[in-house]
């Protein structure tokens, strides 16, 4: 089922006293929901119909329900009948990807002398156009197209000062949006309490099987869910209306222990009260493949064998049916800590994320959406210029990040900080802070004040990311 | 008792009835089996948890051993999935829960997935090493992880030489294993562990991995400085640095404190653990043992289990046995599949319920009873439910079938308000019976994914 475990990993989230201290409640799952928070106004329902109609048969199992009002159901047709809100799509590469293997600056003698068996033959692959001295891996073919459609830029040698080479430290940095272990909430999950609906699970969604922490917000609710078509609560021999009986009361005793004086308690009650709210918004995709109401199949072809595909083209038909997404966040293909033997399995998982996601652009422009949707690919750590001797990379401090979408401005977000001058752990310099990038997000992408929950983002020289 | 041994650390001294004697069952192992938080109780707390830590006889395997679709016989070593259901099954039927609990902490402290080692028996050799230090010697456990073949391969200690140090194992035994991030010390010690950690290796054979061993010739005998102490250290001493570093006790204590409780350890509490841990020359016991009995313990606020306990313990409410290979597949689904953590810094105990292992947790509690679900389609069944019965018995009946565990007033009331809500909707005569039926059915299973029974 989770079959993208990331392979030989080192630590991610630590269970160490910092964990507690800090990140806990950043990656702690759904927030506490407090209890008596207001219904959104408006109810028409000439809304309703419009998020119902798209759900095809599910239009009559919801209809049969005759116990439970469709509060749900309205705060989610009114939020997906407002004007559409702009979403961005977080790519994060899990491990550390190795960003010398994705654009290699393969004459640079350095880069052999520290790459003996890891550096990509010198003819290899395209020359990236935004700086000769690199070249694509052709296994990231895939991305040299976005580049030259004009919809891609790179972040060659991203990062900040002092890096830390924990996974679990670096990667929180950048999720909660500042150098702080004590931030516990994420920088999306801050943008959603300003703006989002107390009411709309979806606005902050992992496609996952636990929530991003970068969404982890402490007002509204967000949802994590790996697999849209398989969320049903059927129960062998309980059907009709005791069914439904049933899943509205799971929903009550989740309602009903929300203002226990226990943290767990209130965790699991929450958990049964917002899964339930998730599951009325995902029925158009439990029905058969086969009754799937139209917009539910993609437009164009994704790559197979993995999940990570097919989570981008459930996100795709998310979209396409009018579910009110904003922040949504993905793990990319495989797991990038490659300690040893790295070639086989990089490439591999590396050609499934740059695939999948060119063919998840060509399903929104297909769709009409590509002007709806940022990506942004990024990953807590490059790895060392050195290769170790198992024919793997250790940790490093600076490494590459990108932004897809038909909106983005190509062009070089800083430069490629090169391998003659390093830092003295022997890592990548960055050239451009991740704080400036996620403000040039909020600021440019969602028009907001980066600022209002990113309080020193100026600091760091927001670039200009679309055209 | 002497008075030398008079502990700054308090005993509770509360009233230790079916309830907490429930809490103790579920954090100390996984959950009562029928009839068992009664006799706990009447033992009081000291004796209780005496009896946890160590049990009479030895371990026994109780209720029924697993029997697996199409009469499969269960192999751990090979099958696909079956290393899972051969320690679920262990710990559905352990005479020994708090030996099986903790072998489940190690697993989860120095996490290991089979997605990086790729072979069962070193994970199942990795297991009986945690279940043999379960409430063991700390030092002892540390030691020996550091050269079992599962943890070489897995943060690729079998791959660092004097020639390629590789930084990861040195990595984590600091930042995971036995300091904690941010405790003292830097990217220097991590490199000089590393070499100090130098020389394990291994053969290979026909089938994989073997012979692992030290090999002298790949170990860097060279002056390192770790914790600015200067040596010729080797892997034994890169463990006992970490042991003897300031910063250990706390990082241990606070730790293991963390499995059993949901607040942070602090204060007196945490300074006499700390005490006791050192005293007792890195043991586990005598530590667990305090926290097991101290008055947080049973006052404190409830817990989320870890969804593998709670899956376990249904079976054991039921003694009932493993029938399905199933089973690794939903736990996969409530995000606990064993032998497979998400990463080396284990599960995160503190996200283990969203959407989407939510889930997860009702697949498994439909899956702990599926051979029991009633069916309404069957005239038998139908006879037995043809007379009236009321929500409120509907309701005892659905709480006797898992033993009757101790619930909340607020979930009570929902499941007689559902109970009360079904009796409506049966309005014509076909339907009366079969819908007692399906109350049935959807009342044991509401009540197995309740708050009551997600926390302890």
């Amino acid at each position: 089922m989770n079959d993208r475990l990331t392979a030989r990993a080192c630590d991610e989230f630590t269970r160490g006293q910092l964990l507690r201290a800090a990140a806990a409640q950043a990656g702690s799952g759904l927030p506490m929901i407090e209890p008596g928070m207001p219904v959104p106004a408006g109810t028409g329902l000439s809304r309703r119909s419009f998020l119902l109609r798209s759900g095809g048969l599910a239009l009559t199992l919801y209809g049969a329900m005759n116990f439970n009002p469709l509060r749900l159901g309205e705060a989610i047709a009114e939020a997906a009948a407002g004007p559409p809100d702009p979403v961005l799509v977080s790519v994060f590469l899990d491990g550390g990807v190795d960003s010398l293997s994705v654009l290699a600056p393969v004459e640079d003698s350095t880069y052999r002398r520290l790459r003996p068996t890891l550096a990509l033959p010198a003819d290899s692959g395209a020359v990236f156009g935004d700086d000769g001295r690199l070249r694509w891996n052709p296994v990231a073919d895939a991305f040299r197209v976005l580049h030259e459609e004009g919809k891609l830029a790179v972040a060659p040698s991203v990062g900040y000062a002092d890096a830390d080479q924990s996974h679990f430290t670096s990667r929180h940095y950048w999720e909660v949006g500042d150098t702080s272990t004590r931030l516990q909430t994420g920088w999306l999950g801050r943008y959603l309490d300003v703006v989002g609906s107390p009411d709309n699970p979806l606005q902050g969604l992992s496609v996952d099987y636990s929530l991003a922490p970068s969404l982890a917000p402490t007002r509204v609710p967000v949802a994590a869910l790996a697999n849209p078509r398989s969320y049903r609560f059927g129960h062998r021999n309980v059907w009709g209306e005791v069914e439904e009986e049933m899943v509205g009361a799971l929903e009550n005793l989740g309602t009903a222990s929300a203002r226990s004086r226990d943290r767990g308690v209130r965790v699991a009650a929450d958990a049964s009260r917002q899964s339930m709210k998730l599951r009325r918004q995902l029925l158009p995709f439990a029905t058969d493949e086969d009754n799937a109401p139209p917009g539910i199949a993609p437009p164009v072809p994704y790559p197979e064998g993995d999940s990570f595909p097919e989570q981008l083209q459930f996100i795709g038909a998310m979209l396409a049916i009018g579910l009110p997404l904003r922040c949504v966040a993905v793990r990319g293909a495989g797991g990038y800590d490659t300690h040893d033997s790295q070639r086989e399995g990089f490439e591999r998982d590396l050609k499934m994320t740059a695939d999948s996601l060119l063919a998840f652009q060509r399903d929104l422009e297909a769709r009409g959406l590509a002007d709806r949707v940022l990506i942004e690919v990024w990953s807590e750590f490059g790895r060392r210029p050195e290769e170790n001797g198992s024919a793997g990379t250790d940790h490093g401090a600076a490494g590459m990040a990108m932004l897809i979408g038909s909106r983005v401005k190509r062009q070089l977000l800083g430069e490629f900080t090169g391998l003659d001058v390093l830092d003295e752990d022997e890592n990548m310099r960055p050239s451009l802070d991740y704080r400036a990038l996620h403000g040039a997000i909020l600021d440019q992408w969602f028009s907001f004040d980066a600022a209002q929950v990113m309080p020193n983002v100026r600091s760091f020289g927001i670039p200009d990311i679309l055209t | 008792m002497s008075r030398r041994s008079k502990s700054p650390l308090p005993v509770y001294k509360g009233k230790f009835g079916v309830a907490q004697a429930e809490r103790l069952l579920w954090r100390a192992g996984f959950g009562p089996r029928p009839g068992e938080a009664k006799r706990l109780a009447r033992m009081g707390a000291k004796r209780a948890v005496k009896a946890l830590m160590k049990p009479r006889g030895r371990g026994r395997l109780l209720g029924p051993a697993p029997s697996l679709e199409e009469n499969q016989p269960l192999t751990p070593e090979d099958q696909w999935g079956h290393d899972h259901l051969w320690w679920f099954d262990r710990m559905a039927r352990t005479s020994n829960p708090l030996q099986e609990r903790m072998t489940l902490v190690w697993h989860d402290w120095f996490a290991t997935s089979n997605d990086g080692v790729g072979d069962q028996g070193m994970m199942l050799a990795q297991n009986k090493l945690f279940r043999r230090y379960a409430t063991g010697s700390f030092k002892g456990l540390l030691l020996n992880v550091t050269h079992d073949p599962a943890m070489l391969v897995w943060l690729s200690g079998n791959e660092n030489t004097k020639e390629s140090p590789n930084e990861n194992y040195a990595r984590e035994l600091m930042e995971l294993f036995t300091l904690g991030a941010g405790a003292r010390y830097s990217e220097a010690d991590v490199r000089e562990q590393a070499r100090a950690l130098t020389g394990w290796t291994n053969d290979w054979g026909d089938s994989g991995y073997e012979n692992f061993h030290f090999d002298r010739q790949l170990h860097d005998s060279g002056t390192k400085r770790i914790f600015r102490k200067s040596g010729n250290f080797d892997w034994q001493d890169a463990c006992m640095l970490c042991l003897k570093h300031p910063d250990h006790p706390t990082f241990f204590v606070k730790k293991l404190w963390s499995y059993f409780n949901p607040t942070p350890l602090k204060g007196k509490t945490l300074k006499g653990l700390k005490t006791l841990y050192v005293r007792s020359g890195y043991r586990t016991a005598p530590v667990l043992q305090a926290i097991l009995l101290h008055p947080t313990f049973y006052k404190g606020p409830r817990m989320v289990k870890p969804p593998i306990v709670h899956s376990a313990g249904l079976l054991r409410m039921r003694n009932a046995g493993v029938t399905t290979q199933s089973w690794s597949w939903v736990s996969e689904n409530t995000g606990q599949r064993l032998f497979f953590p998400p990463n080396v810094s284990g599960w995160d105990d503190d996200a283990w319920l969203d959407t989407g292992t939510f889930r997860g947790r009702w697949l498994a509690a439909r899956e702990a009873w599926e051979s029991d679900i009633l069916d309404p389609g069957d005239d038998a069944t139908l006879e037995r439910y043809k007379d009236p019965e009321s929500p409120g018995d509907a309701v005892k009946a659905a709480l006797a079938f898992w033993g009757n565990p101790t619930l909340s007033r607020p979930t009570i009331n929902v499941l007689n308000d559902f109970a009360q809500r079904c009796d409506s909707l049966a309005n014509s005569n076909w339907k009366k019976a079969p819908y007692r039926v399906m109350r049935q059915n959807a009342l044991r299973s509401l009540i197995a994914t309740s708050p009551d029974l997600q926390t302890c």
